[in-house]
């Protein structure tokens, strides 16, 4: 049975952690925050990149193909994993390797975007062939390096399928991994899951008649293809990004609670155990003068 | 009829200028071209040089990177990699960067990793240029 004293000491050690654990709550609480601006400042660009597809593909000739498009039949895949560099965030690294498993290990190769995927692949003794890093805040300039090497990889037809796995931003409380085919392009529609800008486009056209190409619809078409890849990757960076703070707030916030109710628990058990001590020592002053008396 | 052009420049982190200007220079692809209000509806490619605004009679100068352009009568709509108006241009470190960028090529570095840099040695080249040239006069 603990004595007073061993009880007092894990008293302290718990309020040390909850108090741990409440700062990198707020820390994330701020980042997400910032997270989700960023990801909200990088619509106006999705808009007008939208727009312009929109215009594009309605002018471009039916028998536009593009190496990008390219569908080809090899069944070398790769899988692209953007986790998260730190842990401490709940589950979500967890469930991210848990559906990265269901992709199957036959003729693929993995990259890794974040610490904590280049370690579950290592650890699953997965061929790896290069691992990316993204700061807490994505730059676009990270985003376009990851995306370029995909494209290298796909044109140099070292792969001909490539695969995006991370967890998407729903809500504060909902992360949900998925999958985003990358390449090749199948079909072109949006740079992300809003379509705003796009109907846009298409009226724009209606109404002010024929666009001018300079030089040509194919070849700024096929400009613009590896910059709406570069796009979405910056996106799902960003996703992940918000993902990962507001896991986190909430795994700390769990974690701050639970310190908490375990102080009271214990403090409860302290003091029962206290006064236990303290009616004992009356008990026996009590019984010794009874004695001499 | 419609005497300004409303321009938009963004970027992917942030929206850099929106606002009705009554001319604008930027570099397309095949050369450096003026748009007035009414221009036919145009869409090209944006190379690393410098955009001129004319707003209310003054000047605007802004660097910025590849990107695309798309012109209606009364639009002019700039998606780019990067763009930074003259003032806000740190000349200084700008200049550094283009040295670091000229001496990562100089050393034996991958392609794609080249091609990073050459970007990169793209835009902090425009961003002196537009820095001195402003500061010239």
């Amino acid at each position: 049975m603990p004595g007073t004293r061993d009880i007092r000491r894990r008293i302290r050690a718990v309020k040390n952690t909850a108090q741990i654990t409440k700062a990198m709550q707020m820390v994330a609480s701020a980042k997400m925050r910032k997270a989700q601006l960023a990801a909200l400042a990088g619509r106006p660009y999705a808009q007008t990149m939208n727009r312009m597809l929109a215009e594009l593909l309605a002018a471009r000739s039916t028998d536009f193909t593009h190496p990008l498009m390219e569908r080809r039949n090899g069944g070398r895949r790769c899988l692209v994993i953007v986790s998260t560099d730190k842990g401490l965030c709940g589950p979500l690294n967890t469930t991210l390797f848990r559906e990265a498993l269901k992709y199957g290990r036959e003729n693929t190769v993995f990259i890794a975007a974040g610490r904590k995927a280049a370690q579950f692949i290592s650890r699953m003794r997965l061929p790896l062939v290069a691992e990316f890093t993204y700061k807490d805040s994505p730059q676009f300039e990270e985003a376009r390096a990851i995306s370029r090497f995909l494209q290298d990889q796909f044109l140099a037809g070292e792969v001909d399928q490539v695969d995006v796995l991370f967890t998407n931003f729903i809500s504060t409380l909902a992360q949900r991994p998925e999958w985003l085919a990358f390449l090749p392009i199948a079909e072109l529609r949006s740079v992300s899951a809003e379509h705003e800008g796009e109907a846009m486009g298409e009226e724009l056209r209606a109404s002010g008649g024929e666009f001018l190409f300079e030089p040509s619809a194919e070849q700024v078409l096929g400009a613009l293809l590896p910059h709406y890849l570069n796009f979405r990757m910056y996106q799902v960076l960003l996703e992940s990004k918000a993902s990962e703070h507001s896991a986190r707030m909430v795994a700390m916030k769990n974690a701050t609670d639970n310190a908490n109710q375990l102080i009271k628990d214990l403090t409860l058990e302290y003091n029962k155990m206290r006064q236990a001590s303290i009616t004992k020592e009356l008990l026996e002053i009590a019984t010794a003068q009874m004695a001499l008396g | 009829m419609a005497h300004t052009l409303k321009l938009e420049i963004v970027t992917p982190d942030s929206k850099v200028f929106s606002g009705d200007v009554e001319m604008v220079t930027l570099p397309g692809i095949e050369g450096e071209m003026g748009i007035y209000p009414q221009h036919v509806p145009l869409m090209t490619q944006l190379v690393p040089g410098e955009v001129v605004a004319r707003q209310a009679g003054r000047d605007l100068f802004l660097a910025v990177g590849e990107g695309f352009v798309e012109i209606t009568g009364d639009h002019v709509n700039i998606i780019t990699d990067m763009a930074i108006e003259a003032e806000n241009i740190d000349e200084a470190k700008a200049e550094e960067a283009r040295r670091r960028a000229e001496a990562r090529l100089a050393q034996q570095i991958s392609d794609e990793e080249a091609a990073a840099v050459r970007a990169m040695l793209a835009r902090a080249t425009v961003q002196v240029q537009v820095k001195r040239r402003r500061a010239g006069k």
